[in-house]
Formats: structure tokens, sequence, C-alpha cells
């Protein structure tokens, strides 16, 4: 079943793209000094996970992750470092070096003809999706999301009422630790 | 790009256990729990081609309790910088306040 699927250039060496750029975040950013720091190559992770999401099929996926790892969790993260001010500016210096401007802008270069290209020239669609036999989050009725929402919402609905138990506890928890004793 | 996917995840996660292991900074530790989740998503999403789409369930619930654990995990840490003006783990070792 795996062995005989067919992965079409584009797909695999974007995908190789995605994964190596989310393996050099995530060493950098536990080689990182500054929170700071380390919390924005997190967040590059992210991004490249979500990428990585997107291609293996998890679409809805890949936009929770934004949203929520991304978008959310790492504010929170940045938001506690620059409010206990724990940042240390002279670790941002490692950005402005031109080594790594030289890879972010062969990065950045490389993405923008990738787009113009699939934008410009009458792709064959078959270059872009894999012949992999339609996975399950892209088969059936529901779109995208139905497959993932079904079983939510019947096999595990117990545990979703719990989750939104534990997020009330959570929130409740972080406003009673958090709040200053007068 | 299943074994390429798995192999990704495993080292993600191998880099998680490293920063967790070897970091002081109590709030890079979090991350690097984070990136453990993150991990282990990973691999729920690749499964889930060949087992079905619960894998992907199980990663909506997953972010969800990493959301709790930040907020609750961020809270915890700000309190202890009130009490000791540091939020190193070396110096974190007393259970009272």
């Amino acid at each position: 079943m795996i062995t005989n699927e067919f992965y079409p250039l584009f797909y695999t060496f974007n995908f190789y793209v995605f994964a190596l750029l989310a393996l050099m975040s995530s060493l950098f950013f536990v080689t990182r000094k500054s929170p700071v720091s380390a919390a924005l190559w997190l967040v590059s992770t992210m991004f490249a996970l979500a990428v990585l999401y997107v291609m293996l099929d998890a679409e809805f996926i890949g936009i929770m992750q934004i949203l929520v790892y991304a978008g959310a969790i790492m504010v929170v993260f940045l938001f506690v470092v620059m409010l206990l001010n724990l940042g240390q500016p002279s670790e941002f210096s490692d950005i402005r070096k031109n080594g790594p401007r030289l890879v972010a802008g062969f990065l950045g270069i490389l993405l923008t003809a990738e787009l113009l290209t699939l934008a410009w020239s009458p792709l064959d669609a078959r270059l872009l999706v894999t012949t992999v036999p339609p996975s399950v989050a892209t088969a059936g009725a529901g779109g995208i999301i139905g497959p993932v929402a079904g079983p939510l919402f019947t096999e595990y609905l117990l545990a979703f009422e719990l989750t939104s138990v534990l997020l009330l506890v959570a929130i409740i928890g972080a406003v009673v630790l958090a709040k200053k004793r007068s | 790009m299943l074994a390429e996917a798995l192999t990704l995840s495993a080292v993600l996660f191998a880099i998680g256990v490293v920063g967790v292991l070897t970091r002081r900074n109590a709030i890079i530790v979090f991350m690097c729990v984070e990136l453990m989740l993150n991990a282990v998503n990973l691999s729920f999403v690749a499964l889930s081609r060949l087992y079905g789409a619960t894998g992907q369930v199980f990663v909506i619930f997953v972010m969800t309790v990493a959301a709790a654990e930040a907020a609750v995990g961020l809270a915890i840490i700000i309190a202890i910088f009130r009490h000791k003006q540091t939020v190193s783990l070396e110096n974190i070792n007393v259970l009272r306040g």
C-alpha cells in the first residue's frame, strides 16, 4: 500500500524544503540563549509544520496550527517573556549577518518563483496532487472538515465536552495564579 | 512521504527532549514541551492518511490541552517570578512559597 505510491517531483521537493525548514528552525530554537529569539524560531518551526500538515491532506489541522499554535500560544509565551523583561537584545544580532540574509533571500526567491510558476503556467493538475488514493480527509461528503468533525461530535463527544471543562479550569487557574496579592 | 514525515517527527521530538533536559530557563523548557507536542501531532497527521481521520481528531485534543497547559504554566511562572525574581530552574527548588 505504501510502497507503490507515486509522488510528483514538485510535491516531493516542497515536502523536503519545508521538512528541512522545520528541522533547522527547531535546531536554532534549542540553541538560542534569548527566550524571544527562541520563541520566534519556534514560530518558524510551527509554520513549516503547518505546511507539512496541508501537504499530508490535513488542511483543517494546518489552519488550526497557525491560528492556535503560532497565533495564540506563542503570543502568550512572547507576552510573558516581555512582561517579565527576560529578553537579551544582544542575541538578535545573529539574524543580521550576511549568511542568514543569503539563506533567507534564497528561500524567498525560491518560493516566490514556485508561486509564479503555478500562477502563470497551465500546469497539469496531476503535478500537484499525489496519486495516493485520496485520503480520508478529502474523500466523501463534508469536504475537508466533515471527516474530522464527524468522530469529534459522535464517537468522542464526551472527550470534547470534557475539553471545555479543562479550558474553564485552566482559565480560572491562570487568573487565580497570576493575580496580584493585595 | 509517510516515512519521511515519521522520521521528521522523531527528530523533532528528540530535539524537544534535548531542550527540556539541557535548558535552564523555565519558559524555554515550556516551549520545548510545545515542540514535542508538535512532533507528536505530525505523526498523528501522517498516520491519519493510512488509518482514517481519527488521528486528526486527536490532534485537535492535543492542541486544546497544549493551550490550557501553556496558560496555567505561564501563570505559575509569573507567580514564581514575582516571588523569586528569576525563572531559572536551578533556583526553583522549594514547593512552598
